[in-house]
């Protein structure tokens, strides 16, 4: 099969969306001519006009509200925040409105909206571009929350996001935009709530979420040199979780690492560790362990950053540390 | 040109209403049949109805947390208004919604909304949404003197003008912030002088002479409609109760009773009823024979609303997502 980048994943999404349904419009800041800083929406404003590719102002609150009021009365639009850090500055469009319309009219009304995003830091972007304020919006009601970690599932969640009626918060991480994976030409979807085992392995669980998946991939061929054999289980959407996948891998091994690059404290991880002391914590053999981003600001001095971001220096010595229960 | 009798008989039919609902919502609010807020439009109606009077069924809305006048004015029906003032499932949003959130996508109301700014770039989206799919729909968005400082305003008229969007931003001025006075919260007398800052015209009207407030309208929907772009109208006029019925004297701690008394001696539906006998479009007898029938459909409302059930504990989770539940 070919190969394309994450990023050429998501464009095409995209693409075959616009060209099926005249209600698919893209609303974000610099998405046109430039095509998004990390070129996302790349040629589809040529394509589809300047109508339907639209280049906002800087005014985050007011250009994702109007996608609310678009989705509201029968548009399907796909809003970017150039990065999360920024949905801080329209938390009450995304958090008060677009999450739960649904659910506070009664039923009445649907908001059929993708607000795209990126997260993660190792571009040298401190403390404001960097954040992976995921789990933020694992809190709130109403959302789904995609999180693809490879560009076959980049093009499919993306499909199945604009596609659905509900608002869903798709989750990228900058560091994949340039990684190439398997991605079929033809239109596809793929599911929500469906984790994928992406390494089968029998003595240590990592669920790993975004780009901790390849770093966890990573981690488990340092650790069968070792002669330890890691499962890794990638959610691929944080709301729907696939509880069923983890717990079943968690009921084989008995041994978990969750790692999420969001910050340890109340992350995803945390949650997924909650869910696995509440529903099996009877097949635990060794404590949950989470690897995840330090409860600090992301620095900006290079090896601060390093040290900030969770990878395989980090899963190693939790591996180690699990095998030896 | 003159307004036909019937259009101004039913522009006095729904001011009489909104009047009437709000009072017997304080009443009831004082008898504890009323949970929550209940933040009241009384001395306000003529800008809910002189507005909506120029709008069609299909042309939307967005409402604020004193939403009542603005829905009843669109349309929506008493008896699941009251339900939703109880919290009954009979209620438009099936008890979960409450005062602040009513909405009804069939005649365009989308939602009253308790965030002060929040419908702002929801209207403007809806608007948005009209260009897009080609229809002459307008949007219309109600906010309070105090949102015209929040960000969300300064967005949306910007978004909308840039965009020339089919909106209608009509600012109700009623003088007060919760308890802050609008001298206190704005430097500028007139807020409709912010239109000038967006290229859009900007018109401050009497807000309790509801032919004015019709005029006004009229004239900014041919223009949304001709695509010309969006207005802003300010329509001054004043809140007889407090900010909710839960404030102490209805607001008599931050505002004098002499102050109240004054505004009072301009009531709006007393005047609109003067002027409707003055100009020999309806007799005294005819206007009273008005009021009793919306008495009655008042009375039926509570009948209803009192009658209802409670939602079941279950439907807690129905309705979170759509599709589900």
């Amino acid at each position: 099969m070919r190969q394309i980048t994450y990023c050429k994943a998501l464009n095409e999404a995209l693409d075959q969306c616009m060209a099926a349904d005249d209600a698919v419009v893209l609303l974000g800041e610099d998405i046109g001519q430039f095509g998004g800083v990390f070129q996302v929406t790349a040629g589809l404003m040529n394509k589809y006009g300047k109508e339907r590719v639209v280049d906002v102002p800087i005014a985050e609150a007011g250009f994702v509200g109007a996608g609310v009021g678009a989705a509201l009365t029968g548009m399907r639009p796909v809003v970017e925040i150039m990065f999360m850090d920024f949905t801080t500055v329209c938390m009450d469009m995304i958090v008060n409105q677009m999450a739960k319309m649904h659910y506070m009219f009664g039923g009445r009304g649907k908001v059929p909206m993708v607000l795209r995003t990126n997260i993660g830091a190792g571009r040298g972007t401190a403390a404001q571009h960097s954040q992976s304020l995921q789990s933020w919006f694992m809190q709130v009601p109403g959302l789904y929350v995609a999180a693809p970690a490879t560009p076959y599932d980049a093009k499919g969640l993306l499909i199945e996001a604009i596609r659905n009626d509900n608002p869903v918060m798709f989750v990228e991480h900058k560091k994949l935009y340039i990684t190439k994976g398997d991605v079929p030409e033809e239109d596809y979807t793929v599911p929500f709530g469906k984790a994928a085992i992406r390494h089968e392995g029998s003595d240590i669980t990592i669920v790993a979420t975004l780009a901790m998946v390849q770093r966890a991939l990573d981690a488990a061929k340092l650790a069968a040199e070792k002669g330890i054999s890691v499962e890794v289980i990638d959610p691929r959407t944080l709301v729907p979780l696939d509880k069923e996948t983890i717990l079943n891998s968690v009921k084989k091994t008995g041994k978990v690492i969750v790692s999420d690059e969001g910050h340890k404290t109340c992350g995803a991880a945390a949650e997924i560790s909650a869910i696995i002391a509440e529903e099996a914590v009877e097949y635990l053999k060794a404590p949950v362990v989470r690897v995840c981003s330090p409860d600090t600001p992301v620095p900006f001095s290079p090896p601060l950053e390093q040290a900030f971001i969770p990878d395989v220096k980090d899963l190693m010595p939790a591996i180690e540390r699990l095998a030896q229960y | 040109m003159p307004i036909e009798r019937e259009i101004l008989l039913q522009m006095y039919q729904s001011m009489v209403t909104i009047r009437q609902f709000e009072e017997r919502i304080a009443d009831l609010y004082a008898r504890g049949l009323v949970p929550g807020l209940a933040h009241l439009y009384t001395g306000q109606e003529a800008v809910a109805v002189g507005i909506c009077s120029a709008l069609r069924d299909d042309d939307y809305i967005t409402s604020t947390h004193r939403g009542h006048g603005h829905v009843i004015a669109k349309g929506s029906k008493l008896n699941e208004m009251m339900a939703e003032l109880f919290g009954k499932k009979s209620g438009y949003c099936k008890g979960k919604g409450g005062s602040m959130h009513i909405a009804d996508m069939d005649i365009g109301i989308l939602g009253a909304n308790g965030i002060a700014g929040g419908g702002l770039p929801i209207a403007t989206g809806a608007g948005w949404s009209a260009k897009w799919r080609k229809t002459d729909q307008v949007s219309v968005c109600f906010f309070g003197d105090n949102s015209s400082n929040n960000g969300t305003f300064h967005e949306s008229l910007n978004l909308a003008a840039q965009f020339k969007l089919p909106v209608i931003y009509v600012c109700e001025n009623n003088l007060y912030g919760i308890s802050n006075p609008h001298e206190n919260q704005t430097p500028i007398r007139d807020l409709s002088v912010r239109a000038m800052a967006y290229d859009m015209p900007g018109q401050t009207v009497d807000g309790n002479s509801v032919l004015e407030v019709f005029e006004a309208a009229q004239k900014a929907a041919k223009r949304a409609r001709a695509q010309e772009g969006p207005s802003l109208i300010e329509c001054k006029t004043y809140r007889w109760r407090g900010h909710h019925e839960g404030d102490p004297n209805q607001g008599e701690r931050y505002r004098s009773r002499e102050e109240i008394a004054q505004w009072r001696k301009k009531d709006p539906v007393e005047r609109f009823a003067k002027y409707l006998i003055k100009e020999k479009e309806a007799t005294k007898a005819e206007l009273a024979e008005l009021d009793d029938a919306v008495t009655a459909r008042i009375n039926e409302s509570v009948e209803f609303a009192r009658s209802s059930e409670f939602p079941l504990l279950e439907e807690l989770y129905h309705d979170i997502y759509v599709n589900e539940g």
